[in-house]
């Protein structure tokens, strides 16, 4: 136990596979809650390709729809395929020990995902996966901001087939580290930093490129995983919206209470001398 | 009606001493009429106090202290229940700003020496009270249940097992009530946080209060309003807490609250300090998370541990770095309370600690790097050491005592880098060093070749 404690008191900054992509510059997912419209795509494609698999037990389908200027008839009829009934949370049916036979993890509950991974790492996660031919990768793709991951490329029918294309690396570099991603044209930029025998540092880019073309063109696809992440954003935080309508008159008022609490102290306090 | 209300009232009060109390506490509590900004934090603790109770209460009525549960309520609780997230994020908000007026409250007394004759024991309780604040934070931070709670808990009550002889091992069995912490500590955990602990902090609070009635409020100029009475006995400096102070609280209370309202309702993550977003995972016993660190309000006892590359006298810096409060009123005995009239080296002094106490606060939320762990033991040293001077500033010294303490503590830190040499950080050792030897120079030698040490006559009655 003594031992475990160390450990974990000084060796846990070791960064693990877990999360390894946070440490880069991640692409910016400039999420909108207020625009309905891409809530409502965001949630056809949720409900379309991820709800198979990741529940989002602790969102029901009423205040989805509510919120989301949807009625429960729309709702209904839209995006109700994992349940009956329009108040139910939206589950899966998939049991978690199949889940687990299936893909090596029990798929997670989404919920507040966004909360936990920030939006910007969901839309990098979203849209840098690319084909890998190892034979040890299960579905035949990687990713770049969670490598190996246990999640098959689900939405590949919408981007295609992306590949990733490494660019040169001097020959006599020390070593090589990924700096951050970037958007470029139809492909995305993996940009990188190798350092040289003599302590320079050269710059070095990968690519992502789509070669086999499928439903949406690149920068389609881009903005679908945009909706897909600002509803994410919505379902981690549902009242998000709510709270900053509502912040700015309870501050208003209270700034009201402060002024008039202020005027009363200056009145009670002119004749301390 | 009148009538009616005043027989209502001297019906109560041949029963019940509410006049009584009334006139004591507030009508006729006299404090002085110089308060500063400083002096805002006492009762702005009780508002917070206040929002803490009543949204715990709520809270309580939708939580569930179950590990298969818990995370799931909280979800619950920010969506389902009527409010639920508003109720949430003021205690969750409120939490870190007890923490913020708290050691505003503290600083406060150190900048005017308000723990000094006869105030010691309203300083001990007030000591008291930080430590149940700090019980009550940790255990009530296990309760989302997220892996941040979870590992948190984890590693601060593996601190205990630190303890030699065994006792250590015994001792966080019992307390978590498990090998690991399980179903079995959160449930003791809550029922700690929402009865144990809020009863003895309401007790210690009374006894704060009464305490601080019975001698009476220090001032920003130290000097004691009650030297100087007039004919009817009340103090020529006081003027009634209530209605004076109870309206003047009333507008930092105002400004408060707009701050606290603009965080809850913008900013309840506070960029990560006040909600960690490792926390809205659940908790997995079997997951490390990448990084584990308490929240703000600890990290810079969390940077005094991390900093010692032994265990044991890491845990035991950290608990003395916290513990050495009680001893402030002995260490400090110049004749001197306020800081306005204490020497130019005490006034650095102040100031060096408050930026040594922030900058671990930082370093306890960073990844550790050599040079960080490093840095991180040097302002440990450095936290310590004001402890240390505030003592030897207690009265004039002579030289032969300032350069004998002085190479004293350089053979000390010598011996102490010895023991910790490690020849890969040699330079960083070395230069690192300078910090509190620096620190030393100035606080030591400087009063004995200076004048800047020399305090300045302390005014018969306050000031403005």
């Amino acid at each position: 136990m003594k031992r475990i404690a160390t450990i974990l008191l000084f060796s846990v900054w070791a960064p693990t596979g877990w999360s390894a992509g946070s440490a880069i510059d991640l692409l910016d997912a400039k999420v909108n809650l207020e625009d309905t419209a891409s809530l409502q795509r965001g949630a056809g494609l949720y409900v379309n390709y991820c709800l198979g698999c990741h529940a989002l037990s602790f969102m029901r389908y009423d205040r989805m729809g509510r919120d989301l200027g949807l009625t429960n008839d729309q709702v209904s009829e839209n995006l109700l395929f994992a349940a009956d009934k329009v108040t139910a949370p939206m589950d899966i049916s998939m049991r978690p020990e199949a889940a687990r036979n299936w893909f090596g993890v029990t798929p997670p509950d989404l919920s507040v995902i966004s909360r936990s991974r920030g939006p910007d790492w969901l839309y990098s996660y979203l849209t840098t996966f690319h084909a890998d031919p190892n034979p040890s990768r299960p579905f035949g793709v990687n990713n770049v901001v969670f490598s190996d991951v246990a999640m098959p490329h689900v939405l590949a029918p919408l981007q295609g087939r992306q590949e990733y294309v490494r660019g040169e690396v001097p020959a006599d570099a020390r070593e090589v580290h990924a700096l951050g991603l970037a958007v470029n044209g139809g492909d995305i930029l993996v940009q990188k930093s190798a350092t040289m025998s003599d302590g320079s540092h050269v710059p070095v880019v990968d690519r992502l490129t789509v070669t086999e073309p499928g439903e949406l063109r690149p920068g389609e696809y881009r903005k679908a995983m945009r909706d897909l992440v600002n509803f994410l954003v919505y379902v981690g935080e549902p009242s998000r919206l709510d709270r900053q309508a509502m912040g700015f008159w309870v501050v208003l008022f209270l700034i009201v209470l402060a002024l008039i609490f202020r005027a009363l102290y200056k009145e009670y306090w002119r004749d301390v001398h | 009606m009148k009538a009616l209300l005043t027989g209502l009232l001297e019906w109560t009060d041949a029963r019940f001493p509410a006049t009584k109390l009334w006139n004591e506490h507030l009508a006729r509590y006299y404090a002085p009429k110089n308060f500063n900004f400083w002096y805002f934090f006492g009762s702005l603790a009780l508002v917070v106090l206040i929002i803490q109770l009543t949204t715990g209460i709520w809270l309580a009525m939708f939580y569930k202290p179950d590990a298969e549960l818990a995370f799931g309520s909280v979800e619950y609780i920010m969506r389902d229940v009527e409010w639920g997230w508003l109720i949430r994020y003021m205690h969750s908000t409120g939490a870190s700003a007890f923490f913020i007026v708290v050691y505003l409250h503290m600083f406060r007394a150190l900048l005017y020496g308000s723990y000094k004759a006869p105030r010691e024991l309203l300083w001990l309780i007030g000591v008291l009270i930080y430590l149940c604040l700090m019980a009550e934070a940790f255990f009530g931070y296990l309760l989302p249940w997220g892996q941040m709670s979870y590992w948190g808990a984890q590693v601060i009550i593996s601190l205990f097992g630190a303890l030699p002889f065994g006792v250590g091992e015994a001792l966080a069995l019992w307390i978590r009530g498990d090998y690991v912490v399980s179903d079995a500590t959160l449930n003791r955990f809550f029922s700690l946080h929402v009865v144990g602990i809020p009863l003895v902090l309401l007790g210690l609070i009374a006894a704060h209060i009464i305490a601080l009635h019975e001698v009476g409020s220090n001032n920003p100029d130290g000097v004691e309003i009650k030297k100087h009475k007039d004919a009817n006995g009340i103090p020529m400096d006081g003027i009634p807490f209530h209605p004076y102070y109870t309206v003047k609280d009333l507008w930092g209370i105002g400004v408060f609250l707009v701050l606290f309202a603009i965080v809850v309702f913008y900013a309840p993550e506070f960029g990560g300090w006040f909600l960690e977003s490792a926390n809205f995972v659940p908790a997995n016993s079997l997951q490390t998370p990448e990084h584990i660190l308490p929240v703000w309000y600890f990290t810079p006892y969390y940077a005094i541990l991390r900093a010692i590359p032994d265990k044991l006298t890491g845990v035991i810096a950290m608990f003395a770095a916290v513990l050495v409060f009680f001893v402030v009123p002995w260490l400090d005995r110049h004749p001197v309370k306020s800081v306005r009239y204490r020497s130019k080296l005490f006034r650095l002094l102040l100031i060096v600690f408050a930026v040594t106490f922030l900058v671990l606060g930082w370093l306890g939320v960073e990844a550790p790097t050599p040079g960080k762990s490093e840095l991180g033991l040097r302002l440990g040293e450095l936290y310590f050491a004001f402890f240390l001077m505030l003592w030897v500033y207690s009265k004039e010294r002579t030289a032969a005592f300032s350069y004998g303490l002085f190479l004293a503590l350089v053979v000390l830190l010598m011996i102490f880098d010895s023991i910790r040499y490690d020849e890969s950080k040699q330079a960083l050792m070395m230069w690192s060093a300078l910090l509190p030897l620096g620190y030393f120079i100035v606080f030591l030698l400087l009063p004995v070749h200076t004048r800047l040490n020399e305090s300045h006559a302390v005014p018969e009655r306050v000031t403005s």
